[in-house]
């Protein structure tokens, strides 16, 4: 136990600290103007909105993807196992180059979507594209294993009572893959509020438009302005935390419900 | 009910789960299908039900075509063999489900369907545990919850896939007595999964014996018993002992001695003699006998039970007296045996 704390403050905690002693030096009005500028707001409000939207189409792809693989055998069902988990080790910046000479007006795909008037590269929308490709592993990874376990004949069950395939869904399967599910949905959430490598090459970087928050924090470094930068990532932080705080008192609140 | 299954056959890639298989399940009726792993009796329980389908072949219920029917429309009951409980519901919303996923027209009042609920309950004997989850049931308790959400739809037929598997012996026995007593108040037609010849011949009107997808005979448990139908049956049910044998001109001949046993209309050539440690009767060597040299003798239940060797083959006999010393020469005559065509 006290190991676990003081690991978890010299790994966590001290440095996380250090973020708001910085913060600190620039007193509240100081903070406020930096911290809660125009330019920044937008920016949180495009890493968030983008995140979330990423992690909710994510929540559904990956729930589909996470299903296959557990549910049905086909030839090169292992290859696409692995190919799931290649957001994770991929460098991020390689992400972000590959999906921008895809979705750039002149790539593959982008040029598909040009005639249609869909922007993607340079625009929010290639934001949360990014995000998709980042987020993906987090929801297969967590709901995976425990669809496996759920195991077939409690569909079979289901259905010999009656029960319509959307019915077994959504009163036999969601129900018990959804802890696991709202934990992917976290975690791909707060990788995508955090994310950078990837981001920056496709989002265009322009302010008020396509600048994410890490993006502005780096911005702030690159002039020196280190309390501006800190202010930036307090704000991230407190609204980083109480997200994941309110998933898992929601986690909480659920499993008290339910198997007590 | 009545249920027929007409030339089913099921392939699993290379595999042939099921062989051309009929079968005919009257209304009423409690009938086991017995088999070893692999012999296909799993793959013909989940036909019936509708969670897998033939390859060729008709199942119909009560005359009507079901063959391509999905399970949820067949007004059935399947019980798992490990339950298959809905875990993140209680006791009484699993018991529930088959009602509450009807369409609304079809659907009990919320009221009607909590008395249902508890009539259920009652009819397993957990009146008080409708508001417990699936995790704080005992095993038993659990598979008598699947048979109650089973038995909600009120269903027109039972399946019961290896139903006493997971279980301990002395909960296995008592709950079999029960679901027999069950089976009969409630009118179904059940068909039960087991590899546990015991079981089957306990509980069912009829067994059904299957091997490597075929059925190898159907009968009472008294016909499967004492008159199997091939030497799989012979070997599967009950315990068995097997000499080979040679038949020749309506004589058995081992060793070239004639055996005081009637060959049956058995065509010459090499054969095969099965007999029940029961069966048999322990005398002298004498002429017409099957030359034994005894073994250990040692008490079981009412008789004594003496291994002995023919030859190299071991073999087994239920006696009550007088015991054979150890190492004597003695011999068998019998009652009744088998005789097969050697293999």
């Amino acid at each position: 136990m006290g190991l676990t704390i003081v690991w978890l403050c010299l790994i966590v905690l001290i440095p996380l600290s250090t973020i708001f002693l910085r913060a600190a030096g620039l007193g509240w009005d100081g903070f406020v103007a930096v911290g809660l500028s125009a330019r920044a707001l937008s920016a949180y409000k495009l890493s968030f909105g983008t995140a979330l939207l990423a992690a909710s189409v994510n929540a559904v792809f990956g729930l589909l993807i996470a299903w296959i693989l557990a549910r049905y055998e086909f030839p090169g069902k292992k290859f696409v196992d692995a190919a799931v988990d290649l957001p994770f080790a991929l460098p991020t910046a390689v992400a972000g180059i590959a999906l921008v000479s895809l979705y750039a007006e002149n790539g593959w795909i982008g040029s598909l979507l040009a005639p249609l008037g869909i922007r993607v590269a340079y625009t929010p929308l290639g934001v949360v594209v990014a995000l998709i490709f980042i987020g993906l592993p987090f929801i297969v990874r967590s709901v995976q294993p425990v669809l496996a376990d759920l195991g077939a004949d409690v569909e079979e069950a289901a259905a010999t009572l009656g029960a319509t395939r959307w019915q077994t869904f959504s009163r036999v399967i969601l129900p018990a893959i959804a802890p696991a599910l709202l934990t992917g949905f976290a975690l791909a959430f707060a990788r995508g509020v955090g994310e950078y490598g990837s981001v920056i090459f496709i989002a265009g970087n322009m302010p008020y438009k396509s600048e994410i928050a890490p993006l502005l924090i780096v911005t702030q470094l690159e002039q020196f302005d280190y309390p501006g930068a800190t202010a930036i990532a307090c704000v991230m932080l407190v609204a980083s935390f109480s997200m994941l705080l309110l998933v898992n008192l929601l986690q909480a609140w659920r499993a008290k419900r339910s198997a007590k | 009910m009545s249920i027929v299954i007409d030339a089913v056959s099921k392939r699993f890639g290379q595999f042939a789960a099921l062989n051309d298989v009929s079968l005919e399940a009257r209304p009423g009726e409690f009938l086991a299908l017995l088999g070893p792993s692999g012999s296909g009796k799993t793959t013909l329980l989940r036909m019936i039900a509708g969670l897998d389908f033939p390859d060729s072949g008709h199942v119909l219920f009560d005359g009507a075509d079901m063959t391509g029917t999905p399970a949820a429309e067949r007004q059935i009951g399947f019980v798992f063999q490990n339950y298959a409980l809905f875990r993140h519901m209680t006791v009484a919303d699993n018991i529930a489900f088959g009602l509450t996923v009807r369409a609304r027209r079809d659907r009990p009042a919320k009221a009607d369907i909590r008395a249902r609920v508890a009539e259920l309950l009652d009819l397993i004997q957990l009146p008080d545990l409708g508001h417990r989850y699936p995790a704080q049931l005992s095993g038993g308790q659990r598979q008598r919850v699947a048979l109650a959400r089973a038995l909600a739809v009120e269903p027109r037929l039972l399946l019961l896939d290896e139903p006493f598997g997971a279980l301990d012996a002395k909960v296995r026995k008592d709950l079999r007595r029960w679901l027999r007593e069950l089976h009969d108040r409630l009118g179904l037609t059940s068909v039960f999964v087991t590899h546990d010849q015991e079981e089957a011949l306990e509980l069912a009107d009829r067994v059904v014996i299957m091997n490597r997808g075929v059925i190898e005979q159907i009968g009472t448990p008294r016909e499967v018993y004492d008159m199997p139908a091939t030497p799989f049956v012979s070997e599967f049910v009950g315990e068995t002992n097997r000499i080979p044998v040679t038949v020749a001109d309506g004589r058995v001949l081992h060793h070239g001695q004639a055996l005081d046993v009637s060959p049956k209309a058995l065509a010459n050539g090499p054969a095969e003699l099965h007999f029940r440690p029961h069966e048999a009767l322990l005398g002298d060597d004498a002429p017409g006998a099957l030359p034994i040299v005894v073994g250990a003798v040692h008490k079981r239940g009412g008789t004594w039970r003496v291994e002995a060797r023919v030859d190299d083959i071991a073999v087994e006999i239920d006696t009550s007296g007088p015991l054979p010393e150890r190492g004597a020469r003695a011999g068998l005559r019998f009652d009744d045996v088998q005789i097969f065509p050697a293999l």
